[in-house]
């Protein structure tokens, strides 16, 4: 091998390695990221919404600061997923006991339609009293939506009714509003239980 | 005169279901641990969980369901995506092979419960007839525990 040919082979080793971070930058945090690797909660001090709450009282952002959050989406139309959620997060504080005096719990509707205050009120009386419910408009859950990086989506059914996709995961921000961990959908209690933990520390 | 005809028309029932002729497939369909939640009224949809577990050497294909607690009962699947958004879709047809179960729980496949006709209220039970597609039916009793019940324990 010349001395050339080696230079040769050094630069293309070079570009080959230069291409892949690009690539990789190009995938991972530029603007080829998918929306997954990119879809973090903000820090509840940089979200801006009003919702009310299911006792019918203004309550934003800012009224989470100063306590640790647990935070989820959902509906109280919805006969599987929902009730699987608040049933487990029920569980987890149950667990917790008296840790998880003080902490946050709040259920926030993406069907503010059908999820009127006096409907989201009902239906989380049947959990640990620990979990609030809010609603608004339907701009206001499109902002609070935002700012948690949820998704959802209306669906239409079979005789005219309709569904809602969204995001299941449970969001979790300590004391000053920073986003810390979620816990995915149906997580079993031996991970969500120690991730809740963590966030009262 | 109304209730002896009701008691009439389920002794008729009754005894031409019996007299159906039976069928090696969904006859070795044994279905274990049904559970539901019990409901806020009637406007919201319910949903049933069960284990159906094929004890026999061919394959059962579950086709639907019938209660008469619901208008429109169907086996739905929820699904939770890589960016953890949950969904849910009619399952379709569901086979069971020899020896195998399916388990019908929260998360996964779930008999959903459109249009209630009265509350689903705890304590209470409904009967639910499975479909498969031999023809045969199985009725099971499903008992409905509390709203924030976890699995068939409560």
């Amino acid at each position: 091998m010349t001395g050339r040919t080696t230079l040769k082979c050094a630069y293309a080793g070079i570009a080959a390695i230069a291409l892949t971070l690009a690539v990789g930058w190009w995938q991972v945090d530029g603007p080829g990221a998918s929306e997954q690797t990119e879809r973090q909660p903000f820090a509840l001090t940089e979200m801006e919404f009003s919702l009310s709450d299911h006792e019918g009282d203004e309550v934003g952002p800012e009224t989470l600061i100063g306590r640790p959050t647990m935070v989820f989406f959902g509906f109280t139309y919805c006969p599987d997923v929902c009730p699987t959620t608040l049933s487990d997060i029920s569980g987890w504080l149950d667990d917790l006991g008296e840790d998880a005096e003080g902490m946050n719990v709040v259920f926030i509707t993406v069907d503010p339609e059908r999820d009127t205050v006096e409907a989201i009120a009902e239906y989380v009386g049947y959990f640990h009293p620990s979990i609030r419910g809010w609603t608004g408009t339907q701009e206001e859950i499109a902002r609070a939506a935002q700012g948690f990086r949820a998704r959802y989506e209306r669906v239409p059914t079979d005789g005219g009714d309709y569904t809602m996709n969204h995001t299941a995961s449970v969001f979790l921000f300590d004391i000053e509003g920073r986003f810390t961990t979620m816990i995915d959908y149906h997580e079993p209690r031996e991970f969500a239980v120690p991730k809740i933990r963590r966030t009262l520390d | 005169m109304k209730t002896i005809f009701y008691g009439l028309m389920a002794a008729l029932m009754f005894t031409s279901s019996a007299a159906t002729p039976t069928f090696a497939g969904s006859e070795s369909v044994v279905v274990e641990d049904a559970w539901s939640r019990a409901s806020v009224g009637v406007n919201r949809p319910g949903a049933a969980y069960m284990t159906i577990r094929n004890t026999g050497d061919e394959t059962v294909t579950l086709t639907g369901l019938r209660t008469d607690l619901a208008m429109m009962p169907d086996i739905h699947q929820t699904s939770t995506n890589a960016e953890g958004v949950s969904s849910m879709a009619p399952a379709g047809e569901i086979e069971i092979a020899p020896g195998e179960a399916v388990s019908l729980e929260p998360g996964g496949l779930h008999a959903m419960l459109m249009h209630l006709q009265r509350p689903m209220t705890e304590g209470e039970n409904f009967s639910v007839i499975l479909d498969f597609s031999d023809g045969g039916e199985i009725a099971v009793e499903v008992p409905i525990l509390g709203i924030a019940a976890r699995g068939p324990e409560g």
